[in-house]
């Protein structure tokens, strides 16, 4: 199906979403990317494949929005060791599509591609993200964002920056 | 060679120690060298006198739950395949096939009655026993008894937990595990029906360090306050009373090189169940009620106060509270930590909890292991510096005593629990 001009625009305005997104994970503005999220959030980064049943198998990382909280409230301690000093990162966010639209809500994905340089020497992170965002009177806010590693069937080193 | 440097011999031997290792320049009472945790010829010995030898933890009966299932498991750096026999027997094979020694198995589970190398396509059963060989004209008189995969010499479980020792003879597990059955005992009683599952998958948590920095960590009472308290902090936990100063909680060692903070005398001063996970009786009605149910309310107010113990089953085995980690070394400086929920077989509403905390704590993203695991590659970075060359390990040495059931213990944040590692570690290795 041809795109539309409309989809055009929502797929700029849902792409500046996610560079925006990116770019305050890559600086460490925890309480900015925080006020991302929406009240009913779920930030999840599955654990050996696309994703089987959160609720019933471990993930790397599976916050409701009142973890998220603590995740970020963490960091701000300065005393989260694992970015005490914060890694310096820099990710490339690629092929952007919306994927489905329903009411206020739109589905997207993308692939994203991480730099990581820290004490330990540096690491690439290589994902692919699905976001449900839905629209409030100030523009989006993340529903749900989905993270899966490439590689997050292998053993991993620490992945305590926001990804 | 760089001009500019005067010839002068290194400071510490640039080449493998050459054998027999003078222990005693190694290992003192209070303090272990450097190289122990960098050298790769003591590395090699470990492979060979530790995880090749003795028993290691390898997985659970409830990974494999029926006749044919099978999960890739590893003793020591070294892959295997766990498997549940046609008779329920749970065996270990080598994922090698004896002709030209490629993988049989690529996939991390599944459900097979035989397995078929790739390459020349000799299959085998999954006892590891040959099923057939391509074209087997060209093997006439051949003995296929000796081309099946290979068997881990010894494998028993103790209430479902899978060990394997890679030697024939040896210690039996019993006689290994020792102390540390009743410790399992004691994890498998907060079940209601007696028994722990594991079910729901693993993280795998790789990290630049020596096996037995995390070896020693996991028992180490005096760190928590200091590495977590980040996440203490901003979510209002207890447990920061429990590793402090004044807690009465212990550091012990069992033997064998088992090792256990018990908490219980923190918990039965607070005498309130569940506060060992955190929670109140209110909030898992369930599983209280099944509790009763199944040890009456006396004995079950008891379990549920002590709660799961903290134990590092040496070498690679350690049930923290709620969770289980198997250890993994790859090399002298590459350590897996594979870790999941305990699951209490029959209690649905706490192990969604289980699986929810230990998400939340562990791994590589996890609020607590995250920063541990920066603290091991710290270590790992710190013992290849050359000054000062030892590790200090002697804190809590003076008022190190015995128990009434004759073990060595110390306050909860002494160095007890490593220092018993490290006297477990010289006898493996001095074993020829």
């Amino acid at each position: 199906m041809p795109v539309g001009t409309q989809d055009f625009a929502l797929l700029q305005d849902v792409g500046q979403f996610i560079y925006r997104e990116a770019r305050l994970q890559d600086e460490h503005r925890y309480a900015d990317w925080e006020a991302l999220w929406a009240d009913d959030g779920i930030y999840w980064v599955p654990a050996n494949g696309d994703g089987g049943n959160p609720e019933m198998e471990m993930s790397i990382l599976y916050d409701n929005r009142s973890r998220i909280g603590l995740r970020v409230r963490q960091l701000m301690t300065g005393r989260r060791y694992s970015q005490t000093p914060k890694s310096r990162l820099r990710r490339l966010i690629s092929n952007i599509e919306i994927l489905e639209t329903a009411g206020d809500t739109v589905t997207a994905g993308c692939n994203a591609f991480i730099y990581e340089s820290n004490i330990k020497g540096e690491t690439l992170w290589a994902a692919r993200n699905d976001y449900v965002l839905r629209r409030e009177a100030d523009g989006f806010r993340m529903v749900l964002k989905k993270v899966v590693l490439v590689n997050n069937a292998e053993p991993l080193y620490n992945l305590a920056f926001l990804v | 060679m760089n001009s500019h440097v005067a010839a002068r011999p290194p400071a510490v031997p640039a080449g493998p120690i050459e054998r027999p290792i003078d222990w005693d320049a190694l290992i003192e009472a209070d303090r272990v060298h450097g190289s122990l945790y960098t050298d790769p010829a003591i590395y090699a010995l470990e492979l060979e006198r530790i995880w090749r030898r003795t028993w290691v933890y390898v997985g659970h009966e409830s990974e494999v739950p029926k006749p044919f299932d099978y999960v890739m498991k590893s003793v020591g750096p070294e892959p295997v395949l766990m498997i549940r026999g046609r008779d329920g027997k749970v065996g270990l094979l080598h994922n090698r096939c004896p002709h030209r020694g490629n993988h049989v198995c690529v996939s991390e589970r599944g459900t097979a009655r035989s397995f078929t190398c790739p390459y020349h396509g000799w299959t085998f059963n999954a006892d590891g026993s040959m099923r057939g060989m391509p074209f087997p004209s060209g093997y006439e008189g051949v003995d296929r008894e000796g081309l099946g995969l290979g068997r881990v010499a010894r494998v028993e479980a103790y209430r479902g937990f899978v060990f394997a020792s890679m030697a024939a003879e040896g210690p039996s597990l019993d006689e290994h595990l020792g102390a540390a059955k009743g410790i399992i005992d004691e994890v498998c009683r907060n079940s209601p029906t007696g028994e722990v599952e594991l079910t729901c998958g693993f993280l795998k948590h790789k990290v630049k360090a020596n096996w037995k920095f995390v070896v020693e960590n996991e028992t180490d009472g005096y760190h928590p306050g200091f590495v977590h308290s980040s996440i203490f902090q901003v979510s209002g936990s207890r447990i920061t009373e429990l590793y402090g100063d004044k807690s009465l909680s212990l550091a012990r060692y069992l033997g064998n090189g088992h090792t256990e903070i018990d908490l219980r005398p923190e918990f039965r001063k607070r005498a309130e169940p569940l506060s060992w996970f955190g929670t109140t009786p209110a909030r898992l009605p369930d599983y209280v009620a099944r509790m009763n149910e199944a040890y009456g309310e006396d004995k079950a107010r008891e379990i549920m106060i002590d709660g799961v113990p903290h134990v590092m089953i040496y070498p690679n085995l350690f049930i923290a509270e709620i969770q289980l980690f198997s250890i993994q070394p790859l090399a002298v400086d590459q350590t897996v930590q594979h870790v999941t929920a305990l699951q209490f077989k029959g209690a649905p509403d706490i192990n969604r909890r289980l699986r929810q905390q230990t998400m939340g704590s562990v791994g590589p993203a996890g609020f607590l292991l995250a920063d541990d695991a920066v603290m091991y590659e710290g270590t790992q970075i710190g013992v290849g510096l050359s000054n000062p060359e030892w590790l200090y390990i002697g804190r809590g040495r003076h008022r190190e005593r015995q128990d009434e059931q004759g073990y060595l213990v110390g306050c909860a944040t002494d160095e007890t629990t490593t220092r018993g590692i490290w006297r477990h570690y010289r006898s493996l290795m001095e074993a020829a």
